[in-house]
């Protein structure tokens, strides 16, 4: 059973986050990290490979410091990594960074029964890079999995809904993208990051995956951010002084947002 | 803020950080509700197992880390700047497994180790008795071996025993023959090991979440496969591993320190009085400059010690100073603290009062602080 997820590395939620002069996410000056959402996914395919005696491989695309991303899924017990790191590809949109990972995903031997992902990355939450890959690599997309079996060549998800819940089948091969309910990360213990330091990554270039560079970074985007402004402190709160009719005045400020 | 920490390896460092994770993660947002309760924290205890956090200076060839003193004290030190009954509770586990890996023959390593640093386990170390605290050698705790030489039978109470009712084995100390403290002799007892009872928890000042009861066996029988070292050699083994276990309360001691200075310090800064900060007021300012002095000398003379035990050089006057600066430093400033704080430090509000109340009991356990300097003084004077 091999198995690939897909992860990115995001800047820190809990540190101040800004743009660059490019209107891109500023990924230099912020420390960054292994995608919360991502983690489930790493943990779930390390439950899956240790149930099936497989193997589990880390897949980035990013700048040198996403290297840090990989190291963290290493840590946790994946076996091997692998880092598409090209100047070119800085600014990409979620079309390009689909078809590079598909290419990537292509180009490994032995190819992948299961590619997990999470379900939206922190930084961009666009969300669809799961079912664009899965389009490219010609495998069915199953996304928002909060359970997950893979038993004889299929894989059988729960998707929770807001109404009901839905269990799907695909056959294998398959892309999965799992939510924040599916299970709890591990963390990594000291033996896995000893471990870490030397299970291989290898770094490719988009002239490794035969991918030509107009078709990828900020020019070949769809779309461009035309500018950005913080979002304004938040408003003072109102504050509703009690003289006997307090419940009443509580009720009208509910009942003007719609809350009553 | 994290303390500044010279580390001998990138090994080490990514330990610090992965404590550091753990700590920030899991152990911070549930400190304040567990040591209210006082509730014993089983499964924090489990994932610092599973973590490799337990078992840091033993062998790897055992399900060790195989860290040198100097790295696995700092990794005591983080997690006791979060929560001191869980540092505290790790260095007595570790404490429990000194013997059978320092005393113990190559048999009882490979039959016991595993288990004990495996992560699923957590150890006692029984040596007090309600009469004998300082005096170890006066115990009447006795282990009286069967007419064929198989078994031991255990007969006696042990005091103040952390863990005690929690712990998968307990590390005890019983007499074995009349002669004071050379009739002494140490044993591994399984939990399961019928004739052992606990009293109630004590109900103590502080460090609620490291239970503390007392132990009694009653006719306990243990193979003589887990007596540890010879017969007569309990003392010379419990004081070798106090030893070591008296750097980890140093190490814990000065992390609860730091975190108490830390929470002081980003007070001064944000309090009021006068139309400015508090901390701009030098009688202020130099009471948390006196706080980072004490802080830094202990962590200071806590890695002396355990570079000395790392080089295997003799290191128990060390350790005794060691422990002796950074309890008394722990007391001093988290009684500060509470000071820097006001009426806030007073409250439960802050976790500062309980700083306070954990510190106190450094300066008690593992040996008291007139025992160090009894220690200390014999060494020099000897
Ligand atoms: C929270 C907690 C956890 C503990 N955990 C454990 C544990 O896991 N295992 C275990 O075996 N024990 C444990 N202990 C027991 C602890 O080690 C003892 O309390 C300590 O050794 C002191 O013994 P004592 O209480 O009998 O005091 P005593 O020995 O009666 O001492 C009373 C006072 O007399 C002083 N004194 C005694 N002798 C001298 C001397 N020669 N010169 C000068 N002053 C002296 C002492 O310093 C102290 O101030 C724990 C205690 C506490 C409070």
């Amino acid at each position: 059973m091999n198995i690939v997820v897909c992860v990115k590395y995001v800047p820190d939620a809990q540190a101040d986050r800004t743009f660059s002069v490019d209107n891109t996410t500023d990924r230099a000056g912020v420390d960054g990290l292994l995608s919360e959402l991502d983690e489930y996914a790493v943990e779930e395919a390390l439950k899956i490979a240790e149930a099936n005696d497989g193997e589990v491989t880390i897949l980035t695309i990013g700048p040198d410091r996403a290297a840090d991303a990989l190291k963290k899924a290493l840590q946790m017990g994946a076996h091997r990594a692998v880092h598409v790191n090209d100047a070119a590809i800085h600014g990409s949109d979620a079309i390009a960074t689909s078809l590079v990972l598909a290419k990537a995903i292509q180009k490994l031997d032995p190819q992948p029964d299961l590619v997990l992902t999470g379900m939206a990355s922190t930084d961009g939450t666009m969300g669809v890079v799961p079912t664009m890959l899965a389009e490219r690599l010609g495998l069915p997309a199953v996304t928002y999995a909060s359970e997950l079996t893979v038993a004889d060549g299929k894989v059988s998800v729960r998707r929770d809904g807001d109404l009901a819940s839905q269990t799907i089948e695909a056959t294998l091969p398959a892309l999965v993208s799992v939510t924040d309910q599916i299970n709890e990360p591990r963390y990594p213990s000291f033996k896995g990051i000893m471990a870490a330091k030397k299970k291989p990554v290898d770094t490719w270039t988009l002239a490794d995956l035969g991918v030509d560079a107009e078709l990828v970074g900020l020019t070949a985007a769809w779309t461009t951010v035309e500018s950005f402004s913080a979002r304004p402190p938040r408003q003072k709160g109102q504050i509703v002084t009690d003289e006997g009719d307090g419940g009443s005045k509580l009720a009208v400020f509910l009942g003007e947002h719609k809350f009553l | 803020m994290p303390a500044e920490r010279l580390l001998p390896t990138d090994d080490s460092q990514d330990l610090i950080d992965l404590t550091r994770e753990i700590c920030r993660q899991d152990l911070a947002p549930q400190v304040d509700d567990m040591e209210r309760a006082g509730t014993f924290p089983e499964k924090t205890f489990r994932l610092l197992g599973q973590a490799g956090l337990l078992s840091l200076p033993y062998p790897e060839e055992f399900g060790g880390g195989a860290q040198p003193y100097e790295v696995y004290l700092q990794v005591v030190e983080e997690i006791a700047s979060v929560w001191m009954s869980v540092a505290v509770g790790a260095s007595v586990h570790a404490l429990t497994c000194y013997p059978v890996a320092t005393f113990g023959t190559d048999e009882q390593r490979q039959r016991l180790l595993p288990a004990m640093l495996g992560g699923d386990q957590l150890g006692a170390y029984c040596l007090s008795e309600p009469m004998s605290g300082s005096d170890v050698g006066s115990m009447t705790t006795r282990a009286t071996r069967s007419d064929d030489g198989g078994t031991y039978a255990l007969k006696g109470t042990k005091a103040w025993i952390s863990n005690a009712g929690h712990a998968d084995f307990y590390t005890t100390f019983a007499r074995t023959s009349d002669d004071g403290g050379r009739g002494l002799s140490c044993f591994i007892v399984p939990a399961q090991t019928e004739g052992i009872s606990f009293g109630a928890v004590e109900r103590t000042m502080g460090l609620r979440c490291d239970p503390i009861r007392q132990v009694t066996f009653e006719d306990a029988r243990v193979d003589a496969g887990q007596r540890v070292g010879e017969e007569g050699q309990g003392m010379a083994i419990a004081l070798s591993a106090l030893d070591s276990g008296r750097l980890g309360i140093a190490a814990a001691a000065t992390g609860l320190a730091q975190a108490a200075l830390d929470q002081a310090a980003a007070y001064a800064k944000e309090r009021r009085q006068f139309g400015r900060a508090i901390g701009e007021f030098q009688g202020l300012a130099f009471l948390l400059a006196d706080m980072e002095a004490a802080v830094t000398s202990s962590r200071a003379s806590y890695l002396y010690a355990a570079r000395m035990r790392d080089a295997g050089r003799p290191f128990s006057k060390q350790a005794a100073v060691a422990k002796l600066v950074a309890t008394d430093a722990a007391m001093k400033v988290t009684t500060d603290a509470v000071q820097v704080l006001g009426g806030a430090g007073y409250t439960q509000d802050f976790p500062l009062e309980r700083y306070m109340r954990e510190a106190k009991v450094t300066q008690i356990f593992e040996g008291t602080n007139q025992i160090q300097r009894l220690v200390i003084s014999r060494q020099l004077l000897g």
